[in-house]
């Protein structure tokens, strides 16, 4: 398994890039669709640690992973998310689907 | 303090980095704060990801950045001369998105009227689309300090 992916039991822990855009969103989604297919993946945690600038392309990438488990009761987290991710996080409405563990 | 940055890249992924580092450096003088920054940062970005998936359908072209500094209001002009849009209001709906395959949120101009002061969409099928933001800056220009 790619270093930026890991599972522990049944959560997919991903380790989201410094700079989540477009680009490394189309890259990031396709690498976790093929895990989610593969491993016993229920829950998502998404470590924004290193993670310095999100845009929509970003809300993509959650919503869409969102979509693929949450018809099995998963759900997803958003651990380490900086000042500038939680207001990306807020004014996008995904605080009502993302868990934003402190 | 008065400047102008005119650019045209190519639309590829990659360059949405390039344009969004690109206007950060521009209004650095300006001394902003690290959330006006990301603002901006995340408008160009919109706007430059649109213009590759959405006008360009991510097949070739250019777009031009179009940048202008007047004392503290930021103009951004951000050009494609792709497939243009067929319903500006329609596409400025929040999560409205003609792409939803590819896990487009539909927040892009959402996020471009949030960040800025001011968007303006002028747009032409078959011509392509202009994107106009503007924002005042709120910093004291370095330059003031040194004098």
């Amino acid at each position: 398994m790619e270093e930026r992916f890991h599972m522990i039991e049944n959560y997919l822990m991903i380790r989201m890039p410094k700079e989540l855009d477009h680009h490394q969103a189309e890259i990031l989604s396709e690498k976790a669709d093929l895990l989610i297919l593969r491993e016993p993946v229920k829950n998502i945690v998404f470590d924004f640690e290193e993670t310095r600038f999100m845009d929509s392309s970003g809300v993509g990438v959650v919503v869409g992973r969102y979509k693929k488990i949450s018809c099995f009761g998963g759900k997803v987290y958003a651990v380490n998310a900086d000042r500038q991710i939680k207001r990306i996080i807020q004014i996008s409405g995904l605080k009502k689907v993302l868990n934003v563990i402190e | 303090m008065n400047n102008e940055i005119y650019m045209e890249f190519d639309a590829i992924s990659t360059n949405e980095a390039f344009a969004r580092v690109a206007v950060a450096a521009f209004i650095t003088p300006l001394n902003p704060t690290l959330e006006e920054i990301a603002d901006v940062k995340t408008a160009v970005s919109e706007a430059v990801t649109n213009a590759i998936i959405h006008g360009y359908e991510e097949a070739e072209g250019k777009i031009v950045l179009h940048c202008i500094l007047r004392d503290d209001l930021l103009h951004i002009e951000i050009q494609d001369m792709g497939k243009g849009i067929e319903n500006v209001e329609k596409a400025m709906e929040p999560l409205y998105t003609t792409k939803p395959e590819l896990d487009r949120s539909g927040m892009g101009f959402s996020f471009m009227e949030a960040f800025m002061d001011d968007l303006q969409v002028q747009s032409k099928p078959g011509e392509g689309t202009i994107v106009t933001m503007k924002k005042k800056m709120s910093g004291v220009p370095i330059a003031l300090y040194e004098e």
